[in-house]
């Protein structure tokens, strides 16, 4: 159904577009002024000011692997989040614990775990998906690199980015 | 008054160093560099407008910023489409480019430097000059339109042409009255005779401090208004920039075109929008002149002293800069017009009013004889 | 299969009337309405010992008037109204009854999965991440269905062996067993080897496998297939791949003439694992240890993934049109009685007809495969550990695969054959010819999917597809005629062997027209008069019997009569 809209009746003055400009100039250049003055502050300069002390604790930067405080690697290589990964990112590959290691209960860790930064959106799904609170994303942010291969996290980089998490349930201390 | 004949029948050699040495400084080392500054100062004050920051990176408040894009545009991949006309496609840049900077050609950009006039060529006929040359832009635009060989360039050079064909009958019945007034084409004694008896639109003093000088006022303030809002359309600037409107025609007539050959545009439009300045503050802003009489040169011929022609030199540069700023400011403004409204404005209004001020303003004259 | 007409009886299964057979059992009446009994401890093909208790319905019959009083009518349509019992009965062992109502749903079933779900997750490890049968578990399928959701079990866990060797391929995780009794019935009623069973009473019940013995028999990773927990897994795919990411293509096996319905679950070209596919014509639900691992020969180093040419005593890399041009150049200097073709009894029917005209295109005056025979286990191994045999009988026209291969030798040695196409064979290792015999050939050509003192000898090497990468029939040695699909990808410039085949034919002046195992498949219907009128969808995923062999499977046998004992459901 058309709609029709009432054009406003204009006063012979507003016909001249001369108050509409002049209104129109007082808006632009009252920004104009409150910027060069410094009133208004909106943009921040990136790389000289940084953001990172207001991060918000749910914000989702680089998503990486957590050792607990008894030093085992959280990651047993279920490999729900290869699964869940929308831009199939995660690679994983899965290998048996030795016998003879401290946590040979867990029977299953990594052997490889690779997360594709280029890949990566930053969804978190993977840290939601997680069974075994092994992966967050961190605060971590500026990714880059020099080459694609640089992008892709391994193993050792994932845990160093990830760091030691505390507080986390511990069932495979218990119980086996 | 002697004028200097021809150079070369007099193989004045000063004559021809001194024009040499204005055309090299003023359009080089002036107007060019004054393009790449107002681009800068376009982005930056539209970002201030915007309270974004604008391009602060390059050089000291991002000053070198113009050096940069004008590398760039040196250096980027100079690509001409396969279905383009490769003759016009190459000259309509250039055919842009080169009217607006010859216009600069009979500007008075100051008063007298070491006894030397500062304009380039001190034509009797500077409007009619401007205008001439100014016109042929047109064909730079069209050509463009034309030879890209692809429809939104096309419908871009057909709109140009039309708006400005249109808007430059507006400006030039809009200058008559002026003309009509000070009874002269040339426009250093335009501005001269501003400088002694108050500009068009400011007459507060000199002779120009009368009941007649206030009643003539009015149709100056009539032409003005023309002559501004016409000079937007002429330099296809915002509200009037519909030949490259980007939200109907991509980018317009210059759609196709990239590296050097789109800078050439770029700086025309802008070195346009300066010499548009430049004629709009000689005309109606007293030139190079400061208000109130203010060292102001007896005749047009007596001496001024080199700190004063320094000073009037400034002054000019300063009025175009503030109306350059204008522009921009006006440009971050408004929206865009439609193109009917465009056209309309041109013939039923401007054209009429323009009309009307010319009779108007020979009444007045008649009547305040 | 009896021609007689079973005695059908009236059942009404959640409130719709179905007709069965009478002796049906409960969960497969169900099952044929369309709807699913859950279950744990029953298998068609074991007898049920009825003890997860997860199939429990109920089930009510028309009641029984007290003495005087008056006897129920029939409705409309002759059915008697259902008295309900309140008491529910296992759907697995219990059969149908004339006007028998069952209820699959409604408070009491569901109440008792409910419990029954609950009890089997009490003790039940959180071991779900690291578990190779997540993604095809019943428990946690069921859980999900018929589960509470939450657990009241505030207790400790029964702690109970984990990562138990209970044989060289087998497994054991006790804590994740829900004494379902599938893999000792398994070992004993059909693996003949019961060395699994239960020990400890109560909650402590733990399977265990007979001190000093273990789970070693060719047909151990069957109980892994069939363990409906992770409680029993495959050493050789433990924590390999998760099965959600695989893919499953429905093949056949070709380690043997038997032809094992297999699916092969694979991930980006790589095959995982092949477990058996059900098809009671064939292979019933198993196969052998022995054929299933068999996969990993595919992925092997010495695979061949480029053609090349002998030149100066060394290979070097060709390319396909250089090897073809080559051999052909060699072929068309010989007369047809001075070359021989060994096709192999692993190539498929389609190959096998491309072949054929090969050999006539040729006029070659011998054509032969290698045979391999064996001894039959008496289960599902067939004596003839070639897929084909019957298929090269067929169309190749063998009385007697294999018999003539002394005379090629011999023909070798005399300098009679002077060129040799050896079409995916191994003549080395498996056809018992000398190096040195072959050294004397003019010209040798071999295919293979690998690198084998065979192929160090030709002159020409060509790479052929293995039985996971191409499509195709065979007939088994029943007769039946049965697909192949393919499962991945060939490595490299690897060609099928009917495309090499093809492309040979071709460069010797034959006709091509051929773009797909299909196209074959059509041609081999309109000239074998055996195939005549089939068409390739007709074969379907279980096959067909083709010819009659008089051969059959021994297990198949067996389980026969232990189905026509009632012993089990079949």
């Amino acid at each position: 159904m058309a709609i029709i809209v009432q054009r406003p009746k204009l006063k012979w003055w507003e016909q001249l577009y001369l108050p509409a400009l002049v209104s129109g100039m007082r808006v632009t250049l009252g920004h104009l002024v409150a910027t060069l003055t410094r009133k208004t502050k909106v943009t921040m300069q990136y790389p000289e000011e940084k953001w990172d002390a207001n991060l918000p604790d749910h914000y989702r930067g680089a998503p990486a692997l957590v050792t607990d405080e008894h030093g085992r690697e959280r990651c047993v290589a279920c490999q729900l989040c290869e699964f869940i990964c929308p831009p199939r990112a995660i690679t994983i590959k899965p290998e048996e614990i030795p016998s003879d290691d401290k946590w040979a209960k867990v029977e299953k860790r990594p052997r490889a775990f690779e997360i594709d930064m280029i890949r990566c959106i930053y969804c978190g799904l993977c840290e939601e998906v997680c069974p075994e609170q092994a992966i967050y994303l961190r605060k971590d942010y500026a990714i880059t690199g020099t080459s694609r291969a640089e992008m892709v996290h391994d193993k050792e980089r994932l845990y160093e980015i990830g760091g030691v998490r505390t507080g986390l349930v511990n069932k495979w201390n218990d119980l086996k | 008054m002697p004028m200097p004949l021809s150079p070369f029948d007099r193989m004045d050699w000063h004559l021809i160093i001194a024009a040499a040495i204005k055309i090299v400084v003023f359009v080089f080392f002036v107007t060019l560099p004054l393009v790449a500054m107002s681009v800068w100062a376009e982005r930056r004050v539209s970002a201030a407008i915007q309270d974004r920051v604008g391009p602060n990176r390059v050089g000291p408040f991002g000053l070198l910023q113009a050096v940069a894009d004008g590398i760039k545009f040196l250096l980027k991949e100079d690509f001409t489409p396969a279905h383009v006309r490769k003759f016009y496609f190459w000259l309509a840049p250039a055919l842009t480019m080169v009217p607006a900077l010859l216009t600069c050609a009979v500007l008075p950009f100051g008063s007298q430097l070491f006894g030397e006039k500062m304009v380039i060529a001190d034509l009797d006929v500077g409007p009619l000059f401007v205008f001439a040359i100014a016109s042929l832009t047109v064909y730079g635009i069209v050509l463009a339109g034309w030879a890209s060989n692809s429809k939104y360039p096309f419908l871009g050079g057909v709109r140009s042409t039309s708006q400005m064909i249109s808007y430059e009958i507006c400006m030039g019945l809009s200058i008559v009255p002026l003309v009509m007034i000070y009874g002269d084409l040339n426009l250093g004694r335009i501005v001269h005779e501003q400088a002694q008896n108050g500009w068009a639109l400011l007459p507060l003093w000199g002779e120009g401090l009368s009941l007649k000088g206030f009643i003539l006022a009015i149709p100056m303030f009539v032409s003005f208004v023309i002559f501004t809002t016409s000079m937007f359309a002429e330099t296809n600037r915002l509200p009037f920039d519909l030949p490259e409107c980007e939200t109907e025609l991509v980018a317009g007539y210059h759609t196709e075109y990239s590296s050097m050959k789109f800078a050439l545009f770029f700086l025309g439009e802008y070195a346009a929008m300066i010499i548009g300045s430049g004629l709009c503050v000689t005309l109606f802003l007293g030139g190079w002149s400061l208000p109130f009489g203010w060292l102001a040169p007896a005749t047009i011929d007596s001496e001024v002293p080199w700190w004063q022609g320094l000073i009037h030199i400034g002054a000019f540069f300063a009025k175009v800069i503030g109306f350059i700023l204008f522009f921009i400011v006006v440009r971050w403004t408004l929206p865009r017009f439609r193109y009917d409204q465009l056209m309309r404005l041109g013939w039923v209004f401007f054209f009429e009013i323009a009309l009307a001020n010319v009779v108007l303003t020979a009444i007045l004259l008649w009547v305040l004889k | 299969m009896s021609e007689v007409k079973p005695d059908l009886v009236d059942v009404q299964i959640d409130g719709v009337w179905h007709q069965f057979p009478k002796g049906t059992r409960l969960i497969e009446a169900c099952r044929q309405a369309g709807v699913e009994v859950p279950h744990y401890c029953y298998h068609p093909k074991l007898t049920s010992p009825g003890n997860c208790r997860m199939c429990l319905v109920e089930t009510g019959m028309p009641p029984r008037p007290a003495p005087g009083a008056e006897s129920p009518q029939p409705d409309e349509s002759g059915h008697l109204p259902i008295s309900w019992i309140p008491r529910p009965v296992i759907a697995c062992a219990n059969t149908v009854a004339p006007n028998m109502g069952v209820r699959t749903t409604g408070p009491i079933t569901e109440g008792c999965r409910e419990g029954v779900m609950e009890l089997l997750l009490a003790n039940h490890p959180l071991d779900c991440p690291i578990c190779d049968q997540a993604g095809e578990c019943s428990l946690q399928e069921y859980s999900v269905e018929h589960g509470k959701g939450e657990s009241r079990f505030r207790e400790q866990k029964v702690k109970k062996p984990k990562n138990v060797d209970v044989g060289p391929r087998v497994r054991l995780d006790d804590e994740r067993c829900i004494m379902c009794s599938r893999c000792i019935r398994f070992t004993d009623e059909i693996a003949d080897d019961p060395v699994l069973g239960f020990t400890d009473r109560g909650s402590h019940t733990v399977l265990t496998v007979y001190p000093g013995r273990e789970l070693a028999n060719n047909y151990s990773l069957n109980t892994v297939d069939i363990c409906p927990v992770g409680a029993l897994t495959s050493n050789d795919f433990r924590f390999q791949m998760r099965v959600w990411f695989m893919r499953q293509t429905d093949t056949i096996d070709v380690n043997c003439a038997t032809g094992c319905n297999v699916t092969v679950f694979s991930r980006q070209n790589k095959i995982y694992r092949v477990v058996p596919r059900q098809n009671n014509d064939v292979n019933s639900d198993w196969m052998p240890d022995s054929h299933r691992l068999s996969f990993h020969w595919i992925d092997s180093d010495a695979r061949l993934t480029e053609p090349m040419v002998k030149e100066n005593g060394k290979h070097r890399v060709a390319t396909w049109g250089e090897a073809i041009a080559k051999t052909v150049e060699k072929l068309t200097s010989l007369s047809g009685s001075e070359i021989a073709v060994i096709a192999s009894a692993r190539m498929t029917n389609e190959e096998l007809l491309m072949v054929n005209r090969l050999v006539k295109q040729l006029g070659a005056g011998h054509v032969e495969i290698v045979p391999r025979m064996g001894e039959a286990d008496g289960y599902l191994i067939s004596a003839d550990r070639n897929p084909n045999t019957n298929g090269v009988k067929l169309i190749l026209g063998l009385e007697k695969p294999g018999s003539a291969l002394e005379r090629v030798k011999s023909g070798i040695e005399q300098g009679r054959i002077k060129a040799l196409l050896c079409l995916q064979e191994n003549l080395v290792e498996d056809g018992g010819f000398s190096g040195e015999l072959l050294g004397k050939l003019d010209f040798l050509l071999a295919t293979h999917p690998h690198a084998n003192p065979t192929t160090g000898i030709a002159d020409v090497v060509l790479p052929g597809a293995c039985w996971a990468e191409k499509s195709g029939t065979m007939i088994n040695v029943t007769g039946r005629l049965q697909r192949l699909n393919k499962a991945v990808d060939a490595p490299g410039e690897t060609l099928e062997s009917w495309e090499i085949v093809r492309d040979l034919i071709q460069a010797l002046g034959g006709g091509n027209g051929i773009y797909s195992a299909m196209d074959l498949f059509k041609q081999l219907a309109a000239e074998v008069p055996e195939f005549k009128g089939l068409s390739w969808g007709q074969i379907g995923d279980l096959g067909l019997p083709l010819i009659e062999t008089g051969e059959t499977i021994p297990a198949l046998e067996r389980e026969k009569e232990r189905k026509a004992a009632g012993l089990i459901v079949g």
